[in-house]
């Protein structure tokens, strides 16, 4: 067959992106694009009905993701995805909500909500590419940033003791935690689906290339060589005490699921306390049967 | 290669969106068959895609199309294959 012929067909993931927006603006060997295939095929493989998902992003490269998603989405301001989540979610309970966005976006500026959300259940699935630095600004020092490595605000390295996200995570209430890399790509998609399925505050740690500002600071090479380090520092340690998870620069990264437990979500809270202290006279709020 | 009774392997064909493509290379490397190998041709946007060495030893896994960050590259099972009872090769 002639390579003209070929491309008649498309690929299927375009079934997944507004292809209007498509070329995206990634740099080359930047993993989020894998990242983003890795979630279609998870959303895929859920069959849930897409018009009932919905997905945010605050601000930064990983945050360009909600407008290139063909979902209903809201590309929030910066690290407030999940405030705006949380409303989203209690104003239409029967969403699927999910949260795709940056180290930076989510514990960084976007701290305080990701432990409050995660401490109340919120019924959210955040999926946060973890790229070691805040790589749409120019490649500045984040929460996530191992001690030693170069960003643009740490020319002599970073001295901050960095924050292990799956560990902040847990240690706030997610009911479901995992870590992979970008080059874990069935592994983060069976996570991802695993989370789908689930009802609570679920937390997926996607480590992942950023080439131009991270790998080019600190002279690690392009996005291969990334992924080479990945293959052989990454170790998969299910079920792993979420307090040993912590990263060094360039060393071992344990990857896994952690947490996968259940736990009532806030409007099961709600209706629970509410139900006991009004009782008739209160109307349970976002109570769907089958597949809710 | 032996089969077990009717039992083949999945044969891919790959298509590749020349244009699309930044050149990352990850395809290349990854492919467990050493089915793809880099161009030295530029593609619109300045950047070497991949070509097909070897077309044949395509297993259908489909990890090029998973693991590309650009979405340019893709693959479908070959026609003649369509038929009679195959191998799973994707996990
Ligand atoms: C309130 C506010 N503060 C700062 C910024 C500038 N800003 C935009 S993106 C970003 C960091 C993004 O880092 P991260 O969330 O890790 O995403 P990445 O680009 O690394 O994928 C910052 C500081 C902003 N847009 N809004
Ligand atoms: S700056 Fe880094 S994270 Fe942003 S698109 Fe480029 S490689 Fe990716
Ligand atoms: S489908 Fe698998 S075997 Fe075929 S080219 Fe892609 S990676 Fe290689
Ligand atoms: S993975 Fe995609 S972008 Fe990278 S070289 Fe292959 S086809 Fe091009
Ligand atoms: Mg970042």
């Amino acid at each position: 067959m002639k390579e003209e012929d070929r491309l008649q067909e498309r690929p299927p993931i375009e079934d997944f992106l507004r292809m209007d927006r498509i070329p995206h603006i990634w740099c080359p060997g930047c993993g989020i694009g894998t990242v983003v295939t890795s979630f279609a095929e998870a959303l895929k493989k859920s069959e849930l009905d897409l018009d009932k998902v919905a997905i945010l992003s605050g601000i930064g490269c990983t945050g360009r993701v909600a407008g290139y998603v063909k979902l209903d989405s809201i590309h929030t301001t910066h690290g407030r995805a999940l405030p705006v989540a949380t409303g989203l979610k209690l104003a239409n309970p029967e969403l699927k909500v999910v949260v795709f966005s940056g180290d930076g976006d989510i514990a960084g500026i976007g701290g305080n909500h990701f432990i409050h959300a995660a401490r109340r259940n919120m019924d959210i699935l955040i999926i946060c590419v973890n790229n070691f630095n805040y790589a749409m600004t120019g490649g500045q020092v984040a929460a996530t940033t191992p001690i030693d490595a170069n960003a643009s605000t740490a020319p002599y390295g970073n001295f901050e003791y960095p924050f292990s996200l799956p560990y902040l995570a847990e240690a706030s209430g997610a009911t479901y935690v995992a870590r992979w890399t970008a080059l874990h790509l069935r592994r983060v998609t069976k996570s991802i689906q695993e989370a789908l399925g689930k009802r609570g505050f679920s937390f997926i740690e996607v480590i992942t290339p950023c080439v131009t500002l991270y790998a080019r600071r600190n002279r690690l090479g392009d996005g291969l060589n990334l992924l080479k380090y990945y293959y052989e520092k990454s170790e998969i340690q299910h079920g792993a005490d979420t307090r040993t998870l912590d990263i060094s620069y360039q060393g071992k990264l344990i990857v896994g699921k952690f947490v996968d437990k259940e736990k009532p979500t806030f409007l099961d809270c709600m209706n629970e306390h509410l139900g006991k202290v009004l009782g008739d006279k209160y109307q349970p709020y976002g109570v769907y049967h089958d597949g809710d | 290669m032996k089969y077990f009774g009717d039992l083949k392997e999945k044969k891919g064909e790959i298509h590749i969106i020349k244009d699309r493509c930044k050149g990352c290379g990850f395809c290349v490397e990854y492919c467990p068959k050493d089915v793809l190998e880099m161009s030295e041709e530029f593609n619109i946007k300045g950047y070497h895609p991949p070509r097909i060495k070897n077309e044949d030893e395509c297993l259908y896994c489909q990890l090029c199309e998973t693991i590309c960050p650009e979405f340019s590259i893709y693959v479908t099972l070959k026609k003649e294959e369509e038929k009679g009872e195959k191998g799973e090769s994707r996990p």
